[in-house]
């Protein structure tokens, strides 16, 4: 039986390139950013404060620190995305690092090269931080057995986009403060969604009351059904219209053209009849309540264009905030002892 | 000398009344000059030398926050603690900054300062004002005000405390074989 | 084999003919001589004594790989470790390439078994030409060339039509067609079993309907043929339901399992077999059918021990190392599991699931009946007089660590790396030679 946050007494046993705990001095002593899932309260608030930080950097005449000057960022890419990766790409320039973009299908993946050796090679090549992005779940666990620098994931397959799970909680958290006890209604293709299932784990660890709403074709197993210390609690529904009462944060998911034809649902129509994030079912939900989507919107299906770009919506601000919190994640990951394990190895080599 | 108060209450708001007084009479008065205090305790000492200023020279000097974590070189790094803040620094372009910070000790904090500043805008002049200076410099870096100056061995541990951020008020020596190791605290390198 | 063996002072269990009782066996000419009892004469000594002398297992179903994907497994390499899991007898699947659905290839296999193979191997031919499923082929030829059964296996018969043909023409021969039970269109892209580890990694996953609806077809298209279906590793507790009906309405239909889905849950996939916190997305743990719910493995654990499954049969599915260092979507499904069937179903014993008597029933003549063995190998699977001397002795309470890179088997892809395992293959006998021998019984 498995616990959601590993028991102290256990970071022992776990193997050093994956080991995560966090005492609650606000120390950071993880390697890697896989996932949300096992992260603490505490490990979230100093994301949270250190991005406070980063933020103000990105407001100055000259936005730039020498904070991560020596460092080299490879941007790992297996699908194509101009918000992650640019914002990732920014982040690590305006931290001074040196930043490199690998996209997958130009390079020699294409020839049959291995994830293994791919990212072996670019550690050769000097890389202390990957950023990866796979269309495979799993891939940077994979990536993150195989080499000493550290991994950040950017989104594996079906699996988790932790660093999209911590710009979502900024944003609500720059509106709501504390995001306790505030009911967040995430709406739409659940089932393919990293985005959805790694702001279920950072929003349960702080205690905010999730519910999930699609069509029982778009929904995973297991979930809503209790499983505690397995899978996160949610709610579960089915009616759009019922989730959406008093809720604090509507976010909406991409709806994708192929799930649409592939038997998921009958068709576009029929789904933003019954699914769209539209003024009449914002209605419902609490007076200010927090439009958001990871984007890209399909403007029409899952939203409609009047609440995409209306007041309520902070789809803008989350881009935004996707820089300074990619800037933290970077800086935390990049700062700690383990650096100067590194910088040993590296003069060992 | 194993624990020695070197500072106390009233030593201290003498040095920041006599810091206060030199500041403005070596910039000819206490226009355009703008204060940075470096987080953390450098911050209440600006504030109380700006409030000193505003009360003998009514002139309200402008005090910011400055947090130096991003420009930290290696050698003053440790462990895994890595709380850095937000900084609030005014406009700086074309002023006279006065860096004010508890304690200078190797210079590198201050040079790192240095690099924030003027990442921040190009001042005019940057002085610098720190209530104890205890030697040990590794940078060519010297204080333009300074509250106390305290020799001290590198295995020393000088202890500043400040009403605003601790609640009690001291300048306090321990020597080596007392000095207490690994309080995330206490910043040993400055 | 003129050499005459005396396997002295052990515990033997012979259950096809209910013994069980200290004594000796003797071997001449490849053949046993007598179980129980004393024995006489001169003849090379082999001190059993602490352990348990048994029939040779008999494994309905391994992937010896060979022809064609030799760099995964062939007939020696697969023998060898067939050998030292305890093996004698073991069923070769024909999803080789070109796959076994011609004379010559079954013919190829047995010529290269008898060259280099430690035990013996019996063919099992496709249903379909080319295992492509739409098309017989030819069953007779391939009875005749020597196969046991049929199977497309790899691949589910997916043409109800078809698998209905192949049921009603196999009948012929008296050969059972061996189905993969799978609905493809249930289990399209899934890599692991659906239930909430695979929402947890965010795999595609089949559920458990997938396997239940297959059987229920099989099962119904035997009792209308009144033929007989065997059901290849199966796994979940709805599709075990659903023989014990069928067998209670008199359908032919046998099954068998394999020690994995006896024994690990899919939470292996997501953290390994040590468990912990940390995701491993442990590739070898990646199998098919999948890795189920603690429900579906302690369904196939009853069934084992009532009946309803006949039978425990390896699945050995050998794979190169690099097709399953990969992610785990593109990693090959399969375990290499000749080397540690017998320790790992152990577990069932030392936790008083089910007999040791039992296990050893299962693993001998369960398998012999299930496919009616012994019409083409009289005797195979016990110890009776003139039976072909396929022995195989066990410590059931030595402890062992799997370390896969001493397999024999080239596959060294299996989830078991590290573990403890209790109960250990010390020597195994092939047609009366001595084909693995742990520590040193055989005293020349």
């Amino acid at each position: 039986m498995t616990t959601m946050r590993p028991p102290e007494a256990r970071a022992a046993d776990i193997p050093a390139p994956l080991a995560a705990p966090a005492a609650a001095d606000g120390a950071w002593r993880r390697r890697h950013l896989l996932d949300l899932d096992d992260f603490t309260v505490d490990e979230l608030d100093l994301v949270m404060r250190t991005a406070d930080t980063m933020k103000e950097v990105l407001q100055r005449e000259v936005p730039r620190v020498p904070a991560l000057r020596g460092t080299t960022i490879v941007t790992l890419f297996y699908e194509n995305s101009t918000r992650t990766r640019s914002s990732f790409e920014l982040a690590g320039k305006v931290l001074g690092a040196d930043v490199i973009n690998v996209a997958a299908a130009s390079s020699s993946v294409t020839k049959g090269e291995s994830l293994v050796d791919t990212v072996k090679t670019l550690q050769a090549v000097g890389a202390d931080v990957l950023v990866m992005r796979h269309s495979r779940s799993g891939a940077p666990y994979l990536a993150a057995r195989t080499v000493e620098c550290s991994v950040v994931n950017a989104g594996d397959g079906l699996h988790a986009h932790p660093t999209q799970g911590l710009l979502d909680l900024y944003t609500m958290r720059a509106s709501l403060g504390d995001v306790r006890g505030k009911r967040v209604v995430i709406v739409g293709d659940i089932l393919h969604s990293r985005v959805a299932r790694s702001n279920l784990w950072s929003l349960t660890t702080l205690g905010a009351e999730v519910v999930l709403c699609a069509p029982p074709t778009l929904l995973p197993a297991g979930l809503g059904r209790g499983l505690e210390g397995k899978l996160p609690p949610v709610r579960v529904e089915t009616d759009l219209d019922r989730a959406v009462e008093g809720a604090d944060v509507v976010m909406a998911l991409r709806m994708q053209l192929e799930r649409m034809h592939g038997g998921f649902v009958p068709g576009a129509r029929e789904y933003s009849r019954l699914y769209q994030v539209n003024a009449a079912r914002l209605a419902r939900a609490k007076p200010n309540a927090l439009v958001m989507h990871p984007g890209p919107m399909n403007e029409g299906v899952e939203i409609s264009h009047e609440v995409a770009h209306g007041l309520q919506s902070h789809v803008e601000e989350q881009v935004q905030n996707g820089v300074a919190v990619r800037m933290a994640v970077l800086w935390l990951i990049t700062r700690n002892s383990t650096r100067q394990a590194r910088a040993a190895t590296k003069g060992a080599l | 000398m194993r624990d020695a108060t070197v500072m106390s209450p009233a030593d201290i708001r003498r040095a920041i009344t006599r810091i206060a007084h030199e500041i403005v009479e070596h910039n000819r008065g206490a226009e355009g000059l703008v204060f940075v205090g470096m987080l953390t305790r450098g911050v209440p000492l600006a504030c109380r030398i700006a409030r000193a200023i505003a009360e003998f020279e009514g002139e309200q000097v402008p005090v910011g926050t400055l947090d130096v974590g991003l420009y930290r070189d290696d050698l003053t790094e440790r462990g895994p603690t890595v709380n850095i803040q937000p900084s609030d620094v005014p406009d700086v372009a074309g002023k006279r900054v006065v860096l004010v910070d508890d304690v200078l000790y190797t210079g590198r904090t201050v040079r790192a300062a240095l690099d924030a500043l003027i990442d921040y805008g190009r001042p005019e002049r940057i002085q610098l004002a720190v209530l104890v200076d205890r030697g040990h410099r590794e940078l060519p870096i010297r204080a333009d005000f300074v509250g106390k100056n305290i020799p001290t061995s590198r295995a020393d541990d000088v202890q500043v405390r400040l009403e605003e951020t601790d609640g009690e008020e001291y300048v306090r020596v321990t020597a080596a074989e007392e000095a207490v190791a690994g309080s995330p605290e206490r910043e040993v390198l400055r | 084999m003129s050499e005459r063996i005396i396997i002295r002072g052990g515990r033997i269990i012979d259950p096809a003919n209910g013994v069980d009782v200290v004594g000796n066996v003797v071997i001449e000419d490849g053949r046993v001589v007598s179980a129980g009892g004393s024995a006489t004469g001169a003849g090379r000594e082999i001190d059993a004594r602490g352990l348990i002398v048994a029939p040779g297992f008999v494994d309905l179903h391994a992937h010896l790989r060979d022809p064609g994907l030799e760099y995964k497994e062939d007939i020696e390499s697969g023998t060898r470790a067939a050998a030292r899991g305890g093996f004698t007898t073991v069923c070769a699947m024909p999803n080789t390439e070109p796959p076994m659905d011609n004379r010559s290839i079954v013919e190829y296999v047995l010529r290269e078994a008898a060259a280099r193979a430690s035990v013996r191997v019996l063919p099992i031919g496709a249903v379909s030409k080319g295992r492509a499923g739409k098309e017989l082929a030819e069953l007779g030829d391939l009875a005749a060339a020597g196969c046991v059964g049929f199977s497309d296996d790899g691949a589910p018969v997916a043409e109800t039509t078809l698998m209905r043909r192949a049921l009603e023409y196999a009948s012929i021969f008296g050969l059972p067609v061996i189905d993969h039970c799978e609905d493809k269109s249930l289990a399209q892209d899934a890599v692991m079993h659906e239930g909430w580890v695979s929402t947890r990694l965010g795999l595609r996953a089949a559920p458990a309907a997938a396997e239940i609806a297959a059987v229920a077809r099989d099962v119904a298209l035997a009792e209308a043929a009144g033929a007989h279906v065997h059901i290849a590793h199966v796994s979940t507790r709805g599709a075990i339901d659903e023989i014990r009906r069928a067998r209670a309405r008199g359908v032919r239909v046998t099954a068998e399992v394999t020690p994995h889905h006896l024994t690990l849950t899919d939470e292996v996939v997501a953290f390994g077999c040590a468990g912990g916190d940390e995701l491993l997305y442990d590739t070898n743990a990646k199998v098919n059918p999948p890795l189920r719910s603690q429900d579906d493995v302690d369904a196939c654990v009853e069934a084992l021990a009532d009946g309803t499954v006949d039978c425990i049969a390896t699945d050995h599915a050998p794979h190169a190392v690099i097709e399953k260092l990969c992610e785990f979507d593109e990693a090959a499904f399969g375990i290499s599991g000749l080397e540690t069937a017998f320790g790992l179903c152990m577990r069932l014993v030392h936790q008083n699931k089910i007999s040791l008597e039992t296990l050893i029933e299962r693993m001998t003549i369960g398998p012999v009946r299930a496919l009616g063995l012994d019409r083409q190998v009289p005797g195979i699977g016990t110890l009776a007089p003139g039976a072909p001397a396929d022995i195989v002795l066990l410590d059931p309470a030595a402890e062992w660590v799997v370390e896969p890179e001493r397999f024999a088997s080239k596959g060294k892809n299996t989830p078991l790396a590290g573990v403890t395992l209790k109960g250990r293959v010390v020597a195994t006998i092939a047609a009366g030679r001595i084909v693995h021998d742990e520590t040193g019984v055989a005293v020349a």
